[in-house]
């Protein structure tokens, strides 16, 4: 009897932690639906839905653009990131090298480091390369905390594989490379895959790098900087552009997550903190 | 047959301890080739993360408006910021956030965890799918949503108006007395529902027995949860509050993207200072010292969070 009015009672909860989950995305996808320039309040839902919101924000907004700078920068990062901490986390994870729980160390430390305490001298830095607006003023320094995560990760990951694994190749006369190719990669494809998926998200969502070394040209802003720019813009736009902007904004990331949910869930199960 | 197996014996018994000794030492030297797999990741860490928090910490000690020569000035940007009250308004207004970013998400998780121990859960996949959403939306958009709720004209005062509160409606961002705790509640919103999932996951792996035992101690639902459950997401909890705090201290997006620190300063909080102090009003010197700050403070908490919750079988 408990047992059963348990159950409804922590169904019930959940659905309704769900709906408090989503109902901040479902205000501004209805406020979006709106006609264009219709006065809004509360709750009211579209009467006569309409996708002219979404046109006007992604031709005032600059988002296509945005969009562009978004899928080259984090595109770069992951690829490059996920390349160094395979290599990385390999090596000190496998190999018995010396001082590698200094080095191992040295990298945890970028997990708790904010960009705020490096974002100064990266800007000077950049500037005097003449690098600011471009993609690898954002790219540099987004590798550098990405191979942080990635190399502690990559490291524990292939710490854990049976040792007789890669002895058996280490046997066969295979050289490091090979073993890491042919024997160890395919075993580690799901946690290089987990790894690419929360890089991906960290790196697209990323906003004070954008913020600061992006903001002079308007055609490298990454989506969440051009969203920013777009919603602080009180007198170009009304609730509901800004509304759709953000819409589309969230898109791309939304069908990302609909498409690989289970690489997401485990990244962000298994976080920042694997050690 | 023997005399032939006797040496054998022999010379396979005497380089035995010699054989390994000039192994190690080649290995050895081999084994620092193996940095070559390390360096370029390295490189790239040292140039664009560690050197820049050395440099940062070092412009701290100067007075720079980021265009003209600086000037040394050794330790007083931080006792000035101390003295004008910055460090302790920002740093008090990080101390809400982590009440709102870390505790309460936490605390909330940690309960609806515990009353669901004693049931199987149906469609537990989708749950947790849905609970993730408020983690992976970009915070801009996160704060573009939640100023569309607290707005003037936004469902929150439409839901005080309609149930006979219209006396409390207001813009929720605008206003002194509320832009904090406002802000804060975004975080709890971002938050719980990783807590959630975090902890029934764990809770999930906690042994039938336990719960059992318990019982038949005589123990009810509120000191199982104390007594079984808690400890038995000891890993959890501390996963929880080190990503959840370092969260809250950081915080820049949501608050530059909702109130960006104001009304007045009531929502500063140090990140918000730091790009100000760097990019707006040019005191360059100060918001270093204020980043030298807030990383040292995240240490500080994440260390604390490590620190406390230990694993208690820390063989690892």
């Amino acid at each position: 009897m408990t047992r059963r009015r348990d159950a409804v009672v922590s169904h019930a909860l959940l659905v309704l932690a769900s709906l408090v989950a989503l109902y901040p995305f479902l205000s501004i996808l209805m406020l979006a639906l709106n006609e264009p320039g219709r006065r809004l309040s509360g709750f009211a839902l579209p009467e006569n839905p309409s996708l002219g919101n979404f046109t006007n924000a992604w031709e005032r907004g600059g988002f296509s653009d945005a969009l562009v700078s978004s899928l080259i920068i984090t595109g770069t990062v992951v690829v490059v990131a996920v390349l160094l901490s395979v290599l990385a986390g390999y090596a000190l994870g496998v190999l018995d090298l010396p001082l590698a729980k200094v080095v191992v160390g040295v990298f945890l430390l970028g997990l708790v480091m904010p960009y705020e305490a490096t974002v100064i001298p990266i800007y000077h830095q950049m500037k005097d390369w003449g690098l600011l607006g471009t993609y690898p003023a954002v790219i540099l320094p987004q590798i550098a905390f990405s191979v942080a995560l990635g190399t502690v990760w990559m490291r524990g990951y292939f710490g854990s594989i049976p040792a007789t694994l890669r002895e058996a190749g280490m046997i066969d006369g295979a050289g490091r490379m090979q073993v890491l190719r042919h024997i160890l990669l395919p075993v580690a494809a799901p946690a290089v895959g987990v790894l690419a998926t929360l890089l991906f998200l960290y790196t697209w969502n990323e906003f004070l790098l954008g913020l600061v070394l992006l903001s002079d040209n308007p055609e490298a802003r990454t989506t969440p900087v051009a969203l920013s720019f777009f919603a602080g813009n009180r007198r170009e736009s009304d609730p509901g552009t800004t509304a759709a902007a953000a819409v589309l904004v969230a898109l791309p990331v939304l069908i990302a997550y609909i498409v690989a949910q289970r690489k997401f869930v485990q990244g962000l199960l298994a976080g920042a903190v694997k050690e | 047959m023997t005399s032939t197996a006797t040496p054998r014996a022999g010379r396979d018994h005497a380089p035995g301890p010699r054989a390994p000794a000039p192994a190690p030492a080649r290995r050895r030297r081999r084994d620092w080739w193996g940095y070559l797999y390390v360096l370029p990741a390295l490189a790239v860490y040292v140039a664009f993360a560690l050197r820049p928090i050395g440099e940062t910490a070092y412009t701290s000690l100067f007075e720079w408006d980021g265009l003209t020569l600086a000037t040394w000035v050794g330790f007083d940007n931080y006792t000035e910021l101390f003295e004008s009250g910055v460090l302790q308004s920002t740093l008090g207004h990080s101390l809400v956030f982590l009440v709102f970013y870390a505790l309460l998400p936490t605390a909330v998780g940690l309960v609806i965890a515990g009353l669901m121990t004693r049931i199987r859960i149906r469609g537990l996949a989708l749950f947790r799918s849905v609970l993730f959403i408020p983690q992976i939306l970009s915070s801009v958009v996160i704060a573009v949503a939640w100023r569309w709720i607290y707005d003037l004209g936004g469902p929150l005062n439409a839901v005080l108006d309609a149930v006979g509160l219209g006396a409390l409606t207001r813009a929720w961002l605008g206003d002194f007395d509320t832009a904090l705790v406002s802000v804060g509640l975004i975080g709890t919103w971002v938050q719980f529902g990783l807590c959630m999932m975090l902890f029934l996951a764990g809770a999930q792996r906690i042994p039938r027995e336990l719960y059992e035992s318990a019982r038949i101690d005589g123990a009810g639902a509120i000191r199982e949860f104390f007594v079984v459950t808690v400890p038995g997401l000891r890993t959890e909890l501390r996963i929880a509050l080190v990503l959840t705090s370092i969260f809250a201290l950081r915080n820049f997006d949501i608050v530059w993207n909702t109130t960006a620190g104001g009304p007045g300063t009531s929502t500063t909080v140090p990140s918000v200072y730091v790009y100000e102090g760097a990019f707006l009003t040019r005191e360059v010197g100060d918001a270093a010292a204020v980043a030298v700050v807030l990383t040292l403070f995240i240490l500080v908490v994440v260390g604390a969070v490590m620190a406390g919750l230990r694993d208690r079988d820390a063989a690892r």
